[in-house]
């Protein structure tokens, strides 16, 4: 008899718990297991009935003034008074379809360049025009004009964009612009042969990563006009995208760099001696390689970098976080700030989890990849 | 010769050094520029004028808004910083392994609501968190002064003026401190005599009990035989506030809070990882030795898991006190809120007081590393 043989035979012996065996073997099995059971059962039964009857069963959902909610449960109907202004901040409410469409082709294209069924050809094409292509009609359809040519009929300027939206353009716009220059900063620190430009790189990097993010946008804020020449003015969106651009910069430069070093040897000798110059190497053998080791380092810079837009409402820009908090301050809607933040807080959870998910799932598949 | 790659490689680095130099050149001239042009003039003269702005909350130095100067508010705001920043750190780190090693446990429930606490708070934005304590927790629910929750009398005091605890004090606090260093650097020789003594003759001495006693025994005898009294001083009521005592004002305690709940989910999966990181095969080899549980949890597993954890958790004690500077959205009177916020709205001395304050976290950051380095080195597997 072989073992497969055997295996197969007496597969119905094997002990495999029931629900009554799986609860004494996970939960009752010593002493201090018991009480462990029974003390986590308590603080679940402290915190979960009094949330569930505050956040669902007790909360207030019809209505459309705050005289139909009380102060007892949550009250969602003023959230539904107010979503418009947390989702888009000050954007005309008549010309909402334009973020609204711009948020389509986002998750269109995403799910493009996410989704592992299509062909990786397909996905990496996808994933170019989202890198290149959707940031210029993004900004073309929210703001009207590209490059002075008016396209849409009102221009919306930045200042009254705002929520989700602006929260979205910050993180987005921030990793797509930081992109390029953090893989810049990597490959310089890695370069042997030329040490101005490596200590350049690593000076660069160590000082954005040194100073927090609060610092860069003050210094965005009031200290970059003070730096170009009279007469440069750039309004409040580009002032802090830049401040994260350079900031977040620093932190791709280093999870390239991890790519790179985990390169083998192998592959820049065999790039060496088929006599490749240094960018044919790079763009054709190593970058290739590298960067699709880091692909989940990326997503968690990404999760990173959309927690931390919410910094530039303490320099006065309505991001999610400023806009739902914003709108407890409305005389109508006085007290019902845990339900902003709830809320806020969720929309934010939501984004960073499912990114935070997929990045594993993909680190799982590049592990057995290899 | 102008395509030899020797020739290009110098010509990039000189022509990048030159780029940096006219780069700067340009911002320094635009600055002298545009501060000419708006009457501003440059130095660090101003640190000497007096700042003239109320602090809330300075625990180190005595602050009167009509003497000191701006170079005060500066000291204030970093010592602040420094505390919070440490008193973060000290939580967070006991939270993350508590929580680390609930999410390994054998028990099905105390694991899952681990990981329940580390995914839902570390997909958070930290700046929602803090402000979720100050505006929508602590200001709508603590009470008033008048109406203050108090517990075993005054030991403890609660109000939306902050939480109160008494303060030990009295002439006899700095011999307990001293106390309490000698009794540390006993200590540190007694486990080095304990430890040699091992290796000679294969005697083990109880060196956490001993220890313990020494940093028992010695700062009590210090402070019963030397002529200085320790006292406890009690929150008192007064007409309009709470006075005396040691006392958390409710920006801190949010700021706090947030920082601990955090960054505390991030160590939790820092230490769950390094442990994950320890084969079984290691604790299995040591138990075959004979070695004890707590033996093999002290000796074998822990060590090692260490070298694992070490590195990352230095880069989360560094964001931890660099996420501490968000203290300006609640007005805890840290560095970035003082010096960079209220001090910089008075003077405007934007260029100044940014790369001070800058200077101040890259310092922080460097001294944190190269400390954590060190550690690191020391505890390093020696490979031959």
């Amino acid at each position: 008899m072989t073992l497969q043989e055997f295996n197969h035979r007496y597969q119905n012996l094997q002990y495999r718990p029931g629900a009554v065996g799986w609860v004494f073997k996970n939960l009752l099995s010593s002493p201090f297991n018991i009480l462990l059971t029974f003390g986590a059962l308590y603080i679940l039964y402290l915190i979960i009935p009094t949330s569930l009857n505050w956040l669902i069963f007790d909360s207030y959902w019809e209505g459309e003034s705050s005289q139909d909610c009380n102060f007892d449960a949550a009250c969602w109907v003023f959230i539904k008074a107010r979503f418009n202004t947390i989702i888009y901040g000050f954007y005309p409410q008549e010309h909402l379809w334009r973020p609204n469409l711009v948020l389509l082709l986002l998750v269109i294209g995403l799910s493009f360049v996410l989704i592992d069924r299509f062909s990786n050809k397909l996905r990496l094409r996808a994933g170019m025009v989202m890198l290149f292509a959707f940031p210029f009609v993004a900004f073309a359809i929210l703001h009207g004009s590209l490059f002075g040519v008016e396209i849409f009929d009102p221009i919306v300027r930045t200042e009254q964009w705002g929520g989700l939206v602006l929260t979205l353009v910050l993180s987005l716009g921030g990793i797509v612009l930081c992109f390029p220059l953090g893989i810049l900063l990597a490959l310089g620190r890695q370069c042997k042969t030329m040490p101005v430009v490596k200590y350049v790189c690593i000076w660069f990097i160590e000082f954005w990563r040194g100073v927090p993010l609060i610092t860069v946008l003050f210094m965005a804020a009031v200290m970059l006009p003070l730096l170009l020449p009279e007469g440069t003015e750039f309004d409040k969106l580009s002032r802090a995208l830049i401040g994260i651009v350079l900031f977040e910069a620093a932190y791709i430069a280093e999870v390239v760099r991890g790519g790179l070093q985990a390169l083998p040897k192998g592959q820049y000798e065999a790039a060496d001696s088929l006599n490749f110059s240094y960018w044919k190497q790079t763009n054709l053998i190593i970058l290739p390689q590298a960067l699709k080791l880091v692909i989940p380092g990326i997503v968690n810079t990404f999760i990173a970098l959309l927690k931390d837009t919410s910094l530039v409402s303490i320099v006065g820009m309505w991001d999610l976080l400023n806009s739902a908090i914003g709108s407890t301050r409305d005389p109508n809607w006085i007290g019902y700030i845990i339900e902003a933040y709830v809320f806020a807080g969720a929309l934010y959870w939501l984004l960073c989890f499912s990114a935070s998910k997929y990045s594993q799932r993909l680190e799982k598949k590049l592990s057995t990849e290899r | 010769m102008f395509s030899s790659l020797k020739f290009r490689q110098y010509a990039i680095q000189i022509f990048l050094l030159l780029a940096l130099v006219i780069f700067f050149l340009f911002i320094a001239n635009n600055a002298e520029e545009n501060m000419a042009a708006r009457n501003m003039t440059a130095g660090f003269g101003f640190l000497e004028e007096k700042a003239g702005f109320p602090i809330l909350f300075s625990p180190f130095i005595e602050y009167n808004a009509a003497i000191n100067s701006y170079f005060d508010t500066f000291l204030i705001g970093f010592g602040n910083t420094v505390l919070v920043s440490i008193l973060g750190i000290i939580t967070a780190t006991i939270v993350g392994l508590i929580f680390g090693v609930a999410r390994l446990s054998q028990n099905w429930l105390v694991a899952k609501i681990a990981s329940v606490y580390v995914e839902v708070f570390r997909n958070i934005p930290l700046l929602l968190q803090i402000t979720f304590w100050y505006f929508a927790i602590m200001i709508p629910l603590l009470p008033s002064p008048r109406q203050s929750f108090t517990l075993g009398g005054d030991w403890f005091v609660m109000n939306n003026r902050g939480f109160y605890v008494p303060e030990v004090t009295g002439d006899g606090l700095s011999t307990l401190l001293y106390a309490l260093l000698f009794a540390f650097v006993l200590i540190y020789f007694f486990v080095k005599w304990a430890k040699k003594k091992q290796a000679e003759s294969g005697t083990v001495l109880p060196k956490f009990w001993l220890s313990l006693l020494i940093l028992i025994i010695v700062p009590t005898i210090a402070v019963v035989f030397s002529s200085g009294n320790l006292e406890l001083v009690f929150p008192e009521k007064g007409r309009f506030a709470w006075r005396g005592g040691w006392v958390v004002i409710p920006e801190l305690a949010a700021l706090w809070l947030a920082l601990t709940i955090y960054t505390g989910t991030f160590i939790a999966e820092n230490i769950r990882g390094g442990i994950l990181a320890v084969s079984k095969g290691q604790t299995e080899a040591a138990l075959a030795l004979g070695l004890s549980r707590s033996q093999t949890l002290r000796l074998v597993v822990i060590p090692q898991a260490l070298r694992v954890i070490i590195p990352p958790q230095t880069s989360q004690y560094l964001n931890l006190t660099k996420n501490s500077s968000l203290a300006a959205a609640v007005g805890y009177p840290d560095l970035v809120s003082v010096f960079a916020g209220t001090a910089l709205n008075q003077v405007g001395r934007a260029i100044e007081i940014i790369s001070m304050t800058m200077l101040v976290y890259l310092t922080l950051s460097l001294t944190i590393s190269i400390c954590m380095n060190i550690y690191n080195s020391r505890m390093k597997l020696r490979e031959r």
